[in-house]
This record gives C-alpha cells, structure tokens and sequence, in this order.
C-alpha cells in the first residue's frame, strides 16, 4: 500500500485541516477582531458591591449611649438548596411558625428573588427565634442568619432631638446635597441624625466581587485591588446628660411644653425636652410608617419640637430683660420706684397687678421680685418714648435692636434642623398693624411680655445664659465632640463667643439680685433649695386659642426661667407648660427640680413631694383636643377647596380641548371624505 | 523487520504519546482553572473535578498499559464478540438505562454510572475494521457496502433511541473511514449536497427553494443539452436528481422535524442558525415567543462571551471570570474549550487547535505506515472520531454549530470519556507497535 496509491487519504487530510482553518478564523473573529464580548464579560461578571459602614452612636456627657447600632439577625434561605428531607416541623417549631405560614413564606421568598438566590425568610428574627435557631442551625440546610445592625435608642427618651434614619425619598434624590445617595440608602431625617448626618455616616466603600451565572457574588475581583474600603461613621459625644433628660421627660409626663437646660459656660444643652415625648423606638425598621401616622395624627402633637419650633409669649419672664434695657438706656436707675396700686392706669385702660400694697415696686429688686406688671409696662414706655431717641418709632426700634442682642426674633442655630425664629416686634409690624398710627400706650404689653412678642423655649433659655454669662453666649449646642476631637470643623461655630450687648456688669447684678429675690422672698419661692442661689423669674401667660370660630381665653402657661447658682452658673434653664396656671405652680417646681438634680445629683427628700406632685398631674386639658380636630378639619376645608378649584380648571381644560379636538376633525377629515 | 528487535515500550509511538499526554494534561489544567477559588485550602481536595479526572487518568492509563501488554492479535479476534456485546448493552441501556438530565443513555449504580454509547465507539471501530479488512470482504459489491454501513448504524439508532442524538451522530464518522476504504466519491458529495440542501431548506422559504432548485436543474438541463439527446440514463438522472432534492426539501425535512427531532434539538438548530423556530415547526403548547433566549441560545451566547472576552493572549490562568463564575454551563464537560478560550485567547487556543490537528494527522500518518489493513482502518476509525468530536464541540462552543452534547476528546471532564478515548489511542499505539506484523 503505497500512500501515492490511494489520493483519498490526502482528501480526509485536507479535510481535517481545512476544518482546523476555519474555526481559527472564527476564534480570531471572536477574540481578536469583536471588542464587545469583552464589554459583556465585565458586565456579567463583575458585581459592584456597596459596603455600608456602620452609623456612628451617640454618648451622653458621661460616655452613656443614647442612640446606637443594634445587631439584629434575619433569617436567609436559598430555596433551591432547601433539602427534601428538611424536617419542617422542628423548623417550624425552632421559629415559632406554623407550617402554612411556612410554606407561605418559602414561596414569598422564592417569588421575590428566585430559588438560586438568598432571599429574606424572616425579618429581624426575635432574641428567643435567634437563640433556639442558632442552637438548630446545623440541621436546616439552605437557611442561614444574616447579622445586620439597626438604630436603637437604649434609653428611649429625647426622640425628637435625636432625630431618626429614613431611606432617601426620590425627590430628595434629586437634589444635590444627596448626590452621593442612592436609592434605598439611609439618612438622617430629623434631630442630630439629620445635622450630623456627614460624620454619623461615614463613608461608604465599594468591593469589586466576581459573580456567577446566578448572580452571586463570589471572590473578590482582582484580589481586592481597585476596592474602596468603607470609613466607619464618627461618634458623636453631647453635653446633653442622659439621666437629667430623663428626669426631666418624667417631670413633664402627662403635661404640654417644654425644657430646655442649658450650660452657660460653654453653650451645651444639658437637657431638652418637649411634652409629650414619644419612644424613638417606634421609628424605626418596619413599624415606622404605622407609628408614625399614629404620633401624626396625635391632637397633642408629639412630632413637633416645643423647644425650638413653638412660640410663646414669655410673659413676664421678659421682665429682667426689660429692665436690662431700662438700665442701659437710661431712663431708670436700680433704685428707681414706681407707686403701684393694684394696676397701671396710664393708658386709659388698666393693666392689672398681682400685687396691691404699697411699696411692691419701690424699686428694681422689689418689683422684680414681686412681678409688678405697672412697673415694667412703665419703664417699657420710658424706653420707646425716651427723649433721646425721638420718637415711639425710634424708639421701638431701639428696644427691638436690643431683642435681638437677647437673640429674640432669629433662630439660636441650635444643632439641630427645622428651628423657629420667634417673632420680636419692631416699628414695621406696629406700622402695618396699626396703618402707622400708634404709641407705647398702644404696645405696651410687650414691656411685660405679652402682645406681640413669642419665642421659643430655646430663645428663652439662651437669654438666661446671657443674663448669667453677663452679657455673652455661646449658640446653643448639643454636640461637644465628634469622635473624641472637640476641635471638629464642623463645631466652629459653636466655640465662638457671642458678646451681644456692652449692658456694664452691675446692671447684671442689680438685675440677678432681684432674681434670686423672686427665689427667697418673691414669687418663685417654691423654687428656694438649701445651698444654692437661684436667680429666677416666674411668668404666667394669657394666651388665647380658636375654638369654633371664637377667640378663647385659655387657661394660662406656666413659665419660669432660673440659672443657678448666681455666682459662677453652671445652669440656665427655661421651663414652659402649656395652659397650666400659675408660673411658680408647675414649671417653677420643675424647673427648680432639674436645677437640683443637675447640681446635687439627686434631690433632697424635702422636695420629694414636687416630685410626686408633677408625676401625678395630668395638665392636658381637654380642649387641646377639641382645638386640634377643629383645625384638622379648617385644614381638611381649605385642602379640599384648593383641590376643587384645581379639578375645575382641569376639566375645562380639558372640555375646551376636545371641542377644539371636534372641530379639528370635522374641518379636516370629514369633508375630504365626503 | 529492525524495529521487531527492540523492546515492547519503545516501540510505542513516541510523537502520539507525547501529543496525548500534553492534550490530557491542558484538559486536568482546564478543569481545575474552572473549579478553582482562591479560598480553597489546597489544590488537592478530593471532591473537585479536577482530582476526580486525575484518578480517572491514573485509571486510563492503567488500562492503557493492560492493552499494551495485550498481545496485538487479540483486538482483531475479539472485534466482533466485543461489537455485540456492546450491541447488547446499548439495547440493554434502553429498558434499564437511568435518565441523567434528559438523556436515556447512562448505565449502572449511581456513581459507576457509564455511557455504553461511548464504550461502543471502540467495539464498532474494531468490528469495522475486522471486517473491512478481511479477505472475504469485496468492499466494490453494494451488500458489502450495506453491511458496513450497518454496522456502524445500527449502534447509532439504538443510541437515538435513548434519546442521546449527539452521541448518535459521532457514528456517522465511520462513513469518513469508509470513504478511504473506497466507498465512491460520490457518497461524500451525497453527503456534503445533503447537509447544503438541509440548511437551505430551513433557512429559505420552502416555495423560494422550489424555485431555486427547479431553476438550477432547468440551468443544468440547458447546459448538458446534447447529453440529454442522445443519452435516456442522463434524463433519467437529471430527473432523479431534482426529484431526490425536492423530495427532501419539500418532504423529508419538514417530517423530520414535525414528527422526529425533539424540541430542544430543533431549538439548538434553529438558534445556531440565529433563527427563530418557525410556527410550523413548534410542538403543541409551545409559545411562539417563550422570552428570546431560549437554554441552548444561552448557553451558546455564555460560551461566545467566555471565549470572546479572552482577547488574544487570554485574561491569564485562573483569571477566567466568564468560566470560572459558571456562567457557562457544562463548563467542565461539553464547554471546556470555553476556559481555554477564555484564559488563555486566540494564542491558547490557535495552539489547542494545533496540537488536536496534529495529533490527528500523526494518527493518519501511523495508519498508513500499518502493514496490515485491520491497524489502517482501525487508525482511521481512531481519527474520525477525533476529528468528529473534535470538529462539533469546539465549532459548538464558538457557535458555528448546533450545541451538540458530545465531549472534546482529552479535556472534557469525565471518566467515560476520557477512558474510552485513552482506550482507542493505546489500541492503535499497540497495533502501530507491531505493524510489521499481520493482523486478520
């Protein structure tokens, strides 16, 4: 057999190569010349991984948490790697389920992301569940746990200023503060978790994992090197002192209002609160939207912050104030009397007084100390009308210019969002009201801190500080440092020392003297403790309120400032309760009580039955309720007839269109088709 | 006679052993790149592919050693006692055979489990062979020609009938074998026209190729004019043949695909032919539009990916995201050329290519040199199938054929596999050892 013998062994030859030639020009086709199957590989193959790092907590003044990361398990399945042989009854006994609800939730999972991949079984399993399946763990193959950490509030008070964590709305997406956001991530909404919102969160890192045909990411890509790793959010250390904000939240249980405590000497807020408060755990994970209708729809309204967002009239702890710019001004001096018979007349109209005898008001400290409305609506218009000024007009504006030194009518810049301004009234808003036409006789009740003067509690008690300070603040703030560094940029602010007026130092004195008078002889004494100079101003406040379509008088708040101790303070604080009476009857306790409790650490057995007293009082008036659903439904109105309007626009819009359409149709297509 | 002197072992042909070795080693190294992850413990873990294939290598060539030891006259004795006993266990397989995905065609315990449709590719190379190669056989008589064709059919339909086409088709490489044993030109024109005619028909109109094919007898009937004149036999031809084409196109392609092929081989076609499967052709209760992309479609679009995505010098060993994440499925058996393709690019896999078309070339050189036709044909026999499974995996993978289920000889991951293919190569190495002597 020779091979030239038989050519078609060369046939079979060529054949085979000719074969061999045309997948090599395939393959070259495809992995030399096609660019795209690259671009697809990497699309398919690589999966971008975003590491969340975990929130930073919040500490109290000693180091106690008050909002933190708490590990929570859910519990995973693959529903294809579930075994036949699973003993579902011990499973289902294991969690606490019944076998429908098992078979049920398998399918959910199964539906939602596919039986090649890890779905959530139960979410946020219970401590008990967590225990009895991790002792189990071994004997349910295709269920596995899943650590992963939520906000928790160990002490569940101060809700509204620690704020809470939402997923980022996809209108707040759009904006560029949360460029760096994507759907689904969380953010601060409201409280500190909002304001410090930057530090808490860290920085997100993002891993490159290679993935599989089912989209599971396996090893990292490229061993790790073009990852980013995750920056763990900063903590955040307060002033705030976790068992005075809980004292305090238990001293105004079952009442309207609000405290706030602040560290004259640095501007630290030492405790803030506003009744009623709300347990911050209920918003959170899955009960949030529930719970929160619930506190929204609340007449007592417990989602908004009294302290910064609610406006009151401070009544007459605006008096040391007054008489601060009295001094200043000029026109009285310490010594300066006014005869006082039971109200002030001047005016043609009278202004009444607590007080009838006489002497009352001989001077600053006596009508300090007694509240002597005469007194101070005097020396009020003393200021608007002095000389020197020229004029009511000039005047008022002086005595606004001095307001706002008080840090009256602007926002304090607490550190925490959606503060109010307050309303401090100047020669505008008289002109406006009253066409141009008016004099002190007119507004003289802003002298004694009503008419159209309001500010909010944190106002109130940052005046405090100025009044213990001598004449400086600082703004306000509950953070002291972030993550052990007080020096953070972002708490510049908060270290420059505001000097708001050059009022002299004895005008002060004069002015804290008669403070503390109210305290020892004067209209606080319920605020008088052993060891401790108080200075102190009561406050009773006329308010009024709609109530089916007519101005009511309402039951009168309860205000009182202090700080303590007079000589060197180290606490200022502001207390309100909402239409409750007398100043010195409910916040005057309260406020005295929290004094106590910062400075002593406990309070003394004698003073117990304030204690008791404030526990045990429910000053929620029934109207508040009536009140609020009146102006729920004045608001339900006015939506529903704005909606109407729109509605009837809409539709004739929408008439005129279609006729416009008809006629269109008939001039156009009808006639051709005759 | 000068090689009869020297020792059994050097007489084995060197280059083939080499090529053999080197082509089952790239297939461990595939195996193991498609398993591997860089947070395993060790290489040697013994419940991964690619240990499993060593110890099925260590098998292999242990057997390998036995046929070397076998004397070189007992293959040609035992060829077609072999032949029916696979005949046997195919028939078996189809009442006791276990169904591993879809296919009827496993047999055995779990874990033993073998395709007698791959062991009877060596019994009907053997049988092939004996009877080719004897003297009683006048391979120019028609009944000569039919018996050799049954023998190599007749394994082909009972595996068809487990439901395995792929490894069905593999026998039709025999005809190849035939074809040097003298069957006519013709046949392999036939055959060529036939697959042509096949493709037009699914791919163009049915009313279309009537045309076209009408046209071209016209065309050719004008051309040999005279021819028809003078000679009735050439009508009588031209006539056939046209008749023969519509009758294909028309009849026989139509019933083979409404009636015979399964749903997924008519999927596999039409998607390496980047067609729809047209409304006529859809078995009941299949949707028209069941999401574009059916199984194979993926599978072929994973492979063109995997292989694409690798360049011209490859992504680096253990580099392969597309394989190495099992996006391609049957990775390790039927796409392992993917890993090579994706790891090692054009380069890796022009060389893989290379080394397959010599080795295939060595094994139609050493049948030459044979004295005796037994070892010629049964060298052939040997290529073909390489050549086959070689041919449809890798144009499968790259997508220039159907997605056929059949191995790539040396590299695909699997015990059957490997050890029939090492069986047909020490076969012809031990026939190559004595081919100075005559084999009947």
């Amino acid at each position: 057999m020779s091979i030239a013998a038989n050519p078609r062994q060369f046939v079979i030859r060529v054949i085979f190569i000719s074969m061999a030639v045309i997948m090599l020009l395939r393959l070259f086709f495809l992995q030399v010349v096609e660019d795209k199957y690259k671009v697809m590989a990497n699309d398919i193959a690589i999966f971008r991984k975003v590491v969340y790092p975990p929130r930073g907590a919040i500490l109290d003044r000693r180091g106690k948490p008050m909002l933190y990361n708490e590990r929570v398990y859910d519990l995973l399945v693959t529903p294809a790697t579930v075994s036949k042989s699973l003993d579902t009854a011990s499973l289902c006994d294991v969690l606490g389920i019944d076998k429908e609800a098992f078979v049920k939730m398998l399918t959910r999972t199964r539906v939602k992301s596919g039986p090649m991949r890890k779905g959530v079984f139960i979410e946020e399993m219970s401590a008990q569940q967590t225990a009895r399946f991790q002792e189990n763990m071994y004997n349910f193959s295709g269920f596995e746990m899943a650590e992963r950490f939520r906000r928790t509030y160990p002490r569940a008070s101060a809700a509204l200023m620690l704020g809470y964590i939402g997923e980022v709305s996809p209108e707040m997406l759009k904006k560029e503060q949360y460029a760096s956001y994507q759907q689904g991530d969380y953010t601060g909404m409201n409280g500190l978790e909002r304001s410090y919102e930057d530090v808490l969160r860290g920085q997100r890192g993002v891993h490159f994992l290679e993935r599989d045909n089912f989209n599971r990411p396996r090893e990292p890509y490229k061993g790790g090197e073009l990852d980013t790793p995750e920056i763990a959010g900063k903590n955040l250390e307060l002033y705030l002192d976790a068992d005075l904000q809980e004292y305090g939240e238990k001293l105004m249980q079952n009442k309207l209002g609000s405290v706030v405590a602040i560290d004259p000497k640095t501007g630290g807020i030492l405790a803030m609160i506003s009744a009623p408060n709300y347990d911050p755990n209920l918003l959170r994970g899955t009960e949030r939207t529930k719970n929160y209708g619930k506190l929204y729809k609340d007449a007592t309204k417990p989602l908004l912050n009294r302290a910064t967002q609610a406006y009151y009239q401070p009544g007459s702890t605006m008096k040391p104030m007054t008489a601060l710019m009295a001094l200043d001004v000029g026109v009285i001096t310490p010594s300066f009397g006014y005869p006082c018979g039971g109200g002030y007349y001047a005016c043609g109209k009278r202004i009444g007084c607590t007080h009838t005898g006489g002497g009352h008001a001989a001077n600053l400290r006596l009508a300090l100390a007694n509240s002597c409305n005469a007194y101070f609506v005097h020396i009020f218009r003393l200021i608007a009308d002095a000389k020197k000024f020229g004029g009511v007009k000039k005047g008022v504006q002086v005595w606004h210019k001095y307001c706002n030194d008080f840090g009256f009518g602007h926002p304090t810049g607490v550190d925490i969002p959606f503060e109010m301004s307050g309303k401090a009234p100047d020669t505008n808003t008289y002109n406006k009201m009253y066409n141009g036409s008016w004099n002190s006789c007119t507004m003289l009740f802003v002298g004694m801190g009503q008419g159209e003067i309001a500010l909010t509690p944190i106002q109130l008690a940052n005046a405090m500080c100025i009044i213990a300070n001598k004449g400086y603040y600082y703004t306000p703030h509950f953070v002291k440092s972030i993550g052990n560094n007080p020096k953070d940029p972002l708490l510049q602010p908060y270290m420059k020392k505001h000097v708001v007026t050059h009022i002299p130092d004895t005008f002060f004195d004069v002015v804290a003297k008669g403070m503390q008078d109210v305290v020892e002889r004067g209209t606080g004494t319920v605020a008088k403790m052993e060891g401790i100079e108080i200075c102190a101003k009561t406050g009773t406040v006329e308010n009024k309120a709609v109530v089916h379509g007519q101005a009511m008088k309402m039951k009168d708040h309860s205000v009182f400032v202090a700080f303590a101790p007079r000589v060197n303070p180290r606490i200022a604080i502001a207390v309100v309760v909402e239409n409750a009476g007398f100043g010195a009857t409910w916040a005057g306790p309260v406020a005295s009580l929290m004094i106590e409790k910062y400075l002593l650490d406990s309070v003394s057995s004698k003073r117990k039955h304030l204690e008791q007293k404030l526990y045990n009082a429910n000053l929620v008036n029934r109207y508040t309720y009536a009140i609020d659903s009146a102006q729920r439904l004045r608001d339900a109105i006015r939506r529903e007839k704005k909606e109407e309007v729109k509605r009837m626009a809409d539709s004739t819009a929408y008439a005129q269109d279609s006729i416009r359409a008809m006629r269109f149709f008939n001039k156009y297509y009808i006639k051709k088709n005759k | 006679m000068s090689a009869q002197g020297k020792s059994l072992f050097s007489r084995l042909d060197t280059t083939t052993l080499v090529l053999y070795l080197s082509l089952v080693f790239i297939g461990l190294m595939a195996v193991f790149s498609v398993e591997y992850r860089s947070t395993d413990p060790s290489i040697f873990m013994m419940n991964k592919s690619h240990m499993k294939q060593v110890v099925w290598l260590g098998i292999s060539l242990f057997v390998g050693l036995l046929i070397v030891f076998t004397d070189s006259k007992f293959f040609s004795s035992f060829a077609y006692l072999s032949y029916a006993v696979g005949i046997l266990l195919l028939i078996v397989t189809i009442f006791a055979g276990s169904d591993v995905k879809g296919s009827h065609s496993w047999l055995g315990p779990p874990g033993l489990r073998f395709q007698p449709g791959e062991v009877c590719k060596i019994f009907a190379s053997l049988a092939l062979s004996k009877f080719l190669s004897s003297p009683d056989t006048n391979f120019q008589t028609l009944r000569h020609r039919l018996i050799g064709a049954a023998l190599a059919l007749i394994p082909a339909i009972l595996i068809v009938l487990q439901k395995e086409t792929g490894l069905a088709l593999v026998y039709f490489c025999f005809f190849l074998v035939m074809y040097r044993e003298g069957l006519p030109n013709i046949i392999l024109i036939i055959g060529f026209s036939l697959v042509a005619l096949t493709l037009a028909t699914l791919l163009i109109d049915r009313l279309l190729l009537f045309i076209i094919i009408t046209s071209l007898a016209a065309i050719g009937g004008y051309l040999i004019r005279r021819e028809l004149k003078r000679n009735v036999s050439a009508r009588i031809l031209l006539v056939g043949v046209w008749l023969v084409c519509m009758l294909f196109s028309q009849v026989m392609v139509p019933v083979l695909f409404k009636y015979v092929l399964q749903k997924h081989q008519i999927e596999r076609i039409y998607s390496t032919l980047g067609q729809d499967v047209p409304e006529s052709y859809l078995k009941p209760g299949q949707k028209k539009d069941e999401k574009k992309g059916n199984v194979s479609d993926y599978n072929v679009k994973q492979s063109k990916i995997a292989i694409g995505s690798g360049g011209f010098f490859g992504k680096g060993f253990l580099n392969g995201t597309s394989t190495k994440n099992e996006f391609v499925p049957e990775q390790h058996t039927d796409f392992i050329f993917c890993s090579i393709g994706e790891q090692f690019g054009f380069f890796g896999s022009a060389i893989l290519i290379a080394l397959y078309l010599s080795l295939m070339l060595r094994i139609l050189y050493l049948a030459e040199r044979q004295r005796s036709s037994f070892s010629r044909i049964y060298g052939y026999c040997v290529a073909s199938i390489l050549f086959f499974h070689f041919a449809i995996n890798i144009s499968m993978t790259i997508g220039i054929a159907p997605v056929i289920g059949i191995t790539l000889p040396f590299l695909s991951y699997g015990g059957s596999s490997l050890l029939s293919f090492s069986i047909l190569m020490f076969i012809l190495l031990r026939l190559d050892s004595d081919r100075q002597v005559m084999i009947r």
